[in-house]
């Protein structure tokens, strides 16, 4: 299952850069990223070439950081494509916590990462997979 | 000035009968603190152990000193000098940790105690006349209900509307055209800032005079107060341990407070020698409790800095007067008349698995009012990356917080490493809030 690596970022000047910081002195590639905002502090998700080694490099630094399951889904690029995925984990009662997504290929290929409540996890994996659509295994996403 | 007095006798005693009253009573609350255990081990280590053993005064400087802890570690008993059963009111205000302090009123105690308040309310120049707004909190904290009994002893017709909902206060004293509030001063100014958008003027209202305490402020507030509304605004001084209200009051002249003699030994003393220091001198306010017999406190220190003028009153009365209160010689916050230790704050942080054990407490105003936040450190091996929990756990510290200090804190997360750390003198309180 994919990995997303959450990191706890205080609401002030500097502080994320602190972190890509860290990360590219670890040599680690981004994939896609994204912040939920949450006032006084912000929540950093990143999808990484080597999440284990992130981890570590953040939380050697001290960083309140933490890695977690997370659907990665093969969305191919077209309209309807991302309600017919809504529509499947809706029918089955699947809450979505956060999502996100970004294009690999315009017109060809989308990923859409998603967060849901930890013990609907696999439940939602068979839904999607179901629903006809690929869920990217870690080493397929971080070799995209 | 018209001076109106509510026991012109006692008010106005020559020093020498004063003090022969005070002898008598000092001697009796001897006598009531022997019974207790607390107070029976204290006075035995210095030789007293009847009231004969006291011949004066100056007997007095032999006790030693009261201080909260010893209330704390009484805890809940240790100082109560009569059965339960004639115990027939309890009060409590907040211990410097989890542990609170618990004050017992026995019968008489609070009618006593109500006298004072009477007379304190008289001395403003208020009267039976009067539609008094009591807007002090009501319940464990004595503000509330000891005014209110204070105000219908004197007769005037209390509307006991308790702490909070400004929209309904205004209304109130609209409606019942309130001639008198009793009332914090930063929540005076609030509620003067919110008659615009209530649609209210100044002169839609009635008001004349407000008691303001619970929380110290300066002169330049109450000016403040008295232009804005239009109104004589009286200081005044109390705590739990005596009694609460009344300690002192101002009178009609408004140079400060009164401090009734005939109910309490006030002695001002160098805080570090522990020696009283002349009239006229800063120094720690240390009051014995002469009129409460269910729970005698004998020299208890109030940390709170003060002075006693040494000239007369203009009003005639020969009980001495307390400047405001200046500071404090410990680390006590006021939050809207609320009093707040950090370590109670600290105690309650430090049994939150999910924060680190750097904190940091930061006052400010918003407004009028005084705003409480506290900022913890996220705990990095706890945290698991979802901002449900996150917001939970900022809500379970709010709730764990105003279970123990009564109001509800600002809470703030913070990442690891980014506040003052645990050990040595890091500065942990920042009070920004201007002093005017």
């Amino acid at each position: 299952m994919a990995k997303q690596l959450t990191i706890f970022v205080e609401n002030r000047a500097g502080r994320l850069k602190t972190i890509t910081d860290n990360l590219r002195k670890s040599n680690i590639d981004i994939r896609a990223f994204t912040i939920q905002d949450r006032g006084d502090y912000g929540l950093l998700k990143l999808i990484v070439d080597k999440p284990n080694d992130a981890y570590l490099a953040l939380a050697n630094l001290g960083c309140a950081c933490a890695l977690k399951d997370i659907l990665a889904i093969s969305v191919p690029d077209q309209p309807g494509n991302f309600h017919r995925l809504t529509s499947a984990l809706a029918e089955h009662n699947v809450n979505v916590i956060d999502a996100y997504g970004f294009v690999l290929q315009p017109h060809n290929t989308g990923v859409c990462c998603m967060e849901v409540d930890q013990p609907q996890l696999m439940k939602a994996q068979e839904i999607v997979a179901e629903a006809g659509f690929t869920v990217l295994q870690d080493e397929e996403l971080y070799s995209l | 000035m018209d001076v109106p007095f509510w026991n012109k006798q006692v008010e106005t005693l020559d020093r020498a009968s004063l003090q022969a009253i005070q002898l008598e009573r000092f001697r009796e609350m001897v006598a009531w603190a022997l019974k207790t255990p607390f107070y029976g081990k204290k006075l035995a280590s210095v030789g007293i152990a009847s009231p004969d053993d006291v011949k004066s005064l100056r007997d007095l400087g032999r006790i030693p000193f009261t201080v909260k802890d010893d209330l704390r570690r009484g805890f809940p008993r240790g100082l109560l000098a009569v059965e339960m059963s004639e115990v027939v009111r309890i009060h409590s205000s907040s211990g410097t940790t989890g542990i609170p302090t618990v004050i017992y009123f026995a019968r008489d105690d609070l009618d006593r105690w109500t006298d004072l308040l009477a007379r304190s309310i008289t001395a403003t120049g208020a009267s039976a006349r009067d539609i008094f707004q009591n807007m002090m909190t009501y319940g464990l904290f004595t503000g509330g209900l000891g005014l209110h009994y204070g105000a219908e002893r004197v007769g005037m017709t209390v509307i006991p509307i308790g702490g909070g909902n400004t929209k309904r206060q205004i209304q109130t004293m609209k409606d019942f055209q309130t001639t008198v509030l009793h009332v914090t001063p930063s929540y005076l100014l609030h509620i003067h800032s919110q008659f615009e958008s209530e649609g209210v003027r100044p002169g839609d209202l009635a008001l004349t005079r407000a008691f303001i305490g619970a929380e110290p402020h300066s002169e330049n507030t109450r000016r403040k107060i008295e232009d804005l509304l239009g109104i004589q605004a009286f200081n005044s001084y109390g705590l739990s341990e005596l009694n609460g209200p009344g300690v002192a009051f101002e009178c009609v002249h408004r140079k400060d407070m009164h401090v009734w003699e005939d109910a309490y030994l006030i002695e001002i003393i160098d805080p570090k020698t522990g020696q009283n220091v002349e009239d006229g001198q800063e120094g720690e306010v240390v009051l014995t409790n002469l009129i409460r017999r269910a729970m005698p406190i004998l020299r208890y220190r109030t940390r709170d800095l003060a002075f006693l003028h040494p000239e007369p009153c203009e009003c005639g009365r020969t009980h001495r007067r307390l400047s405001r209160i200046l500071g404090r010689t410990d680390d006590m916050l006021i939050i809207n008349g609320v009093n707040v230790f950090p370590s109670q704050i600290e105690e309650k942080i430090m049994k939150v698995p999910e924060v680190a054990t750097n904190y940091l407490i930061h006052v400010d105003k918003k407004g009028a009012l005084d705003r409480l936040t506290v900022k913890v450190e996220i705990y990095p091996k706890l945290f698991l990356g979802e901002a449900a929990r996150l917001e939970a756990l900022r809500t379970r510290i709010r709730e764990e917080l105003r279970s123990s200090i009564v109001i509800s804190p600002n809470v703030e997360l913070h990442e690891p490493g980014s506040l003052p750390v645990s050990e040595g003198k890091a500065k942990r309180v920042i009070d920004e809030r201007p002093k005017d």
